[in-house]
């Protein structure tokens, strides 16, 4: 990295791109990979609303709506811009929606909500769930939560998504009535079970790793990052003080009282300035927490993953005992304890006909087994096949975005860097005229 | 003529000798040699001798003194501290190089080793030889807050920078550089300084200064004119400022180097993060190591607060309080000849020994007004100069390191846009 004098500031171009200009590149490479869905239509939340109600145990509550806007592609073309189709949803129904796709989906890196609660806050940001600021954030996380389902090759034709955008009534009906409740129940004991797997797939034990660390770093970034700008926000802040301070001197002098005055001004523009800036850098903390919350996403792929592989080899194991069992009847050696073996050594053989049944349900089992064994074996593999498929899709867009981030990360420096050096440079001719 | 004056004042009626000598006190004859001497000052000094009072009056009235730069005859810098040790204690010494053409200097270099024990000696003398004249504050004798060691490095060289300016303030002023005192500061051994110092009014005489301020604040000033209580107002109305702005560049140098504490963990984590990464890894490593230089560049910046603009404003916090004190002798001064005039109304007052008293005390009076009048004239100047130059270097220092961040930001901007254009290059062959 060369050190870039005032020569090469034309050809790095358009470094006055916003850090929102930025973001919006990252949804029109969304829109460009293109699904059929964002082919035909266009999604928004457009907006933000208070509500008063009474909640299920009849209390009064206070909840915010987002209007959720759809419109078609190739209407808008025509030249008139027809007036969207919008409905209202809560952050619960975003919520049922995810929870429905990730018990759907398993195998899928399902993308994560905009964070339930403010966290990593600093003293500047309120932790208030109702607090405008914040909902205009979660507004902008909810309309990327839709627009990164839109653009899933897979998640994007399913139904309950599309009804979410389109059917205001009646949406969390129908998505009770698709029975994912019970599978929800089955996925949550299954994520928090411990088990050991034997044959795990290297890859996804890997990606499970990394997924640990990478919300660990995310983590800790996001907290060293909180407490920066807090202090940040200081510094400029308190150079305010200088500006009045200026002012009131400025009172006293005869010469020197225009330069102060004038210095002051820039001195309060300063600390007024740090207010944008902080506002950017919290564009892109959001981009950072939309991966740390990925990151769990990924290592819910992987473990179901072990779960399944736990699964096949569970029943695989059963198969070869049951297996082992027929021989043992059919041979009449005891190869394994049994107690069975044990309690026929002890009160006398069984009889042939007795055998025979036992033979005979065996072989029953085992053909189930055998059945068994061969579904989860293709249960596997598919999962497999279809994980790894999306995780790869999952990887090229984390690093595309994240490096997207970066870049905004630094237009927004070179846009602090650059207003600093305007004022200083002001204060700095208002003081040689003191 | 000196002497008669030094006579009438040991006699006068209310003010203890050992102490009246030295409110006239004009360094026994050498200030009145300085008169006749200093030619190429530029100042508007009659170099010929005249010896009433009255004519001495005239004598202090200088003006706009445009020609000091040029004419500038003297040059005095304090560098190299060194420590001294002996059995009873350790302390630092500096080095003083004087280069003149003076005249009354006997050669035209000079390079002693003074203490900080020295230059407050220095300052006390020229302080009671012209009580209301405007003396530069010295640093003080230690640092009050946070546990700052006497020998720490960054102290002694802030203290140094500090009495180098002193120095320069003194050899600057018309008055003061010409003194016998200066000179004997800039020149003598360490061996002709002390005996030196042993003569002339010591610790007593500040004492008694302050006795006779309390007597006189008792009584206070009937008849102040209006410019000094306009000048007791502005340095008021100026402590309060440059105190406010004081503590303001303290406190914006403590949140910027809490900011540089937090900012330091930011870059590892990068680089920790990119030890996970394949595609990223190395945006990651390039944005730790933006980071890290911006740290560097914050740090000099904070140096440059630290060093610079705080220990001259602070300076002028010490300068408030030397204008403070200047303001209370003219006062005192004023006080006391009031004092003089009613004395004459009393009833069995010897009319004559009051009446001589009382012109030489008029005489005084006007005087101690002119010399401060002009000596606050020339102090707005300075400090004109001196807060100007400190906040432009400020600012300046500001503007440097934002735009060297900004070319580490540009440059990590250019490498990561030409990556990408790179890569898209490759993805629609």
């Amino acid at each position: 990295m060369a050190d870039s004098g005032s020569g090469d500031i034309a050809v790095i171009g358009n470094t006055d791109l916003t850090p929102s200009e930025s973001e919006n590149n990252i949804k029109n490479t969304m829109v460009e990979k293109g699904t059929n869905l964002l082919k035909r239509m266009e999604i928004g939340v457009a907006e933000a609303e208070k509500r008063t109600g009474k909640n299920a145990v009849n209390m009064q509550e206070t909840y915010t709506v987002y209007l959720v806007e759809t419109r078609a592609v190739d209407a808008s073309s025509e030249g008139t811009t027809p007036v969207p189709d919008s409905l209202w949803r809560r952050y619960s129904e975003f919520e049922l929606l995810k929870n429905y796709l990730l018990v759907t989906y398993p195998f899928l890196v399902v993308p994560p909500l905009p964070e339930k609660r403010a966290e990593f806050v600093w003293h500047k940001l309120s932790a208030d769930n109702m607090d405008p600021d914040f909902v205009e954030r979660r507004r902008v996380g909810l309309e990327n939560f839709l627009l990164r389902v839109a653009s899933h090759p897979v998640l994007s034709n399913d139904k309950i998504f599309y009804s979410f955008l389109t059917e205001e009534n009646g949406w969390k009906e129908s998505v009770f009535e698709t029975g994912f409740q019970a599978k929800a129940d089955s996925r949550l004991k299954a994520l928090n079970a411990t088990f050991r797997v034997k044959n795990a797939d290297k890859r996804f034990a890997d990606m499970k790793h990394y997924g640990d660390e990478l919300q660990s770093v995310i983590s800790q970034l996001l907290r060293v990052r909180a407490r920066a700008a807090d202090r940040l926000y200081g510094v400029y802040k308190v150079h305010g003080n200088y500006g009045r301070v200026f002012s009131e001197w400025s009172a006293i002098e005869k010469e020197m009282g225009d330069g102060l005055q004038s210095a002051g001004h820039h001195m309060d523009a300063y600390a007024a300035s740090v207010d944008d800036i902080l506002e950017e850098e919290e564009h892109y903390a959001d981009q950072l927490k939309e991966y740390l919350f990925y990151a769990d996403a990924l290592r819910a792929v992987c473990r179901k993953h072990e779960l399944t592989q736990f699964e096949l080899e569970m029943a695989a194991q059963d198969l070869i005992s049951k297996k082992q069992q027929q021989e043992e009847l059919a041979t009449g050696t005891l190869r394994t304890f049994s107690l069975k073996g044990m309690t026929s050594k002890l009160f006398g053989q069984e009889t042939p006909e007795q055998r025979e049944t036992k033979l005979k349900m065996l072989e029953t089992q085992i053909e189930e087994g055998e059945e068994l064994v061969k579904e989860k074996n293709t249960e596997c593999e598919e999962f497999v096949k279809s994980a790894w498929v999306d995780i790869e899709r999952f990887k090229e867009q984390k690093d595309h975005d994240l490096r997207e981030a970066l870049i905004s990360y630094a237009i927004m420096q070179i846009s602090m860097c650059k207003k600093g050096i305007q004022v200083w440079n002001n204060a700095k001719e208002c003081f040689s005229k003191m | 003529m000196s002497g008669t004056v030094v006579d009438n004042n040991a006699s006068s009626l209310s003010i203890p000798t050992d102490i009246a000598g030295h409110m006239l006190d004009l360094d026994e004859d050498d200030d009145l040699e300085v008169f006749s001497k200093n030619t190429t000052q530029g100042s508007s000094f009659n170099p010929s001798m005249q010896t009433s009072p009255g004519s001495m009056i005239n004598q202090y009235k200088f003006e706009e003194e445009e020609e000091e730069i040029d004419t500038k005859d003297i040059f005095v810098t304090v560098d190299d501290p060194e420590s001294y040790v002996t059995a009873i204690e350790t302390y630092i010494t500096y080095r003083v190089v004087t280069k003149t053409t003076r005249s009354e200097f006997d050669s035209s270099e000079f390079e002693v080793r003074r203490r900080y024990q020295d230059f407050l000696w220095l300052k006390a003398r020229l302080e009671e030889a012209h009580p209301t004249l405007i003396v530069h504050p010295l640093p003080e004798k230690f640092v009050m807050k946070g546990m700052v060691e006497r020998f720490n490095e960054n102290f002694i060289e802030t203290r140094r920078k500090a009495l180098n300016r002193f120095l320069n303030r003194i050899a600057d002023h018309p008055i003061f550089s010409s003194t016998e005192d200066f000179r004997i500061f800039l020149t003598a051994d360490i061996g002709a300084l002390t005996s030196h110092k042993k003569q002339g009014p010591g610790f007593l005489s500040r004492m008694g200064e302050s006795v006779r301020g309390l007597a006189a604040t008792v009584r206070g000033v009937r008849n102040r004119p209006e410019e000094f209580t306009a000048m007791q107002e502005y340095v008021e109305a100026f402590g309060q400022n440059i105190s406010s702005l004081d503590k303001v560049t303290q406190r914006i140098v403590r949140e910027q180097k809490e900011y540089l504490e937090d900012l330091k963990e930011c870059a590892p984590t990068y680089t920790l993060w990119s030890n996970s990464e394949e595609e990223l890894a190395e945006p990651l490593r390039g944005m730790a190591s933006c980071l890290e230089r911006c740290f560097t560049e914050t740090e000099e910046q904070v140096k440059e607060l630290n060093d610079n603009l705080n220990p001259t404003l602070h300076e002028y916090v010490l300068c408030t309080e030397t204008l403070k004190t200047v303001l209370r002798r003219r006062d005192i001064i004023q006080a006391e000849f009031e004092a003089k005039t009613e004395a004459l109304l009393a009833k069995h007052a010897d009319r004559e020994t009051i009446r001589e008293d009382l012109s030489k005390m008029e005489d005084r009076l006007e005087w101690a007004n002119n010399a401060l009048k002009s000596d606050w004239t020339r102090w707005k100047k300075v400090m004109r100069t001196d807060l100007q130059s400190a906040f432009m270097d400020t600012a300046e220092k500001n503007v440097n390191c934002y735009e060297k961040c900004l070319a580490v930001w540009e440059s990590f901007l250019l490498s990561q846009r030409t990556d990408a254009e790179g890569t898209q290059v490759s993805d629609s062959s």
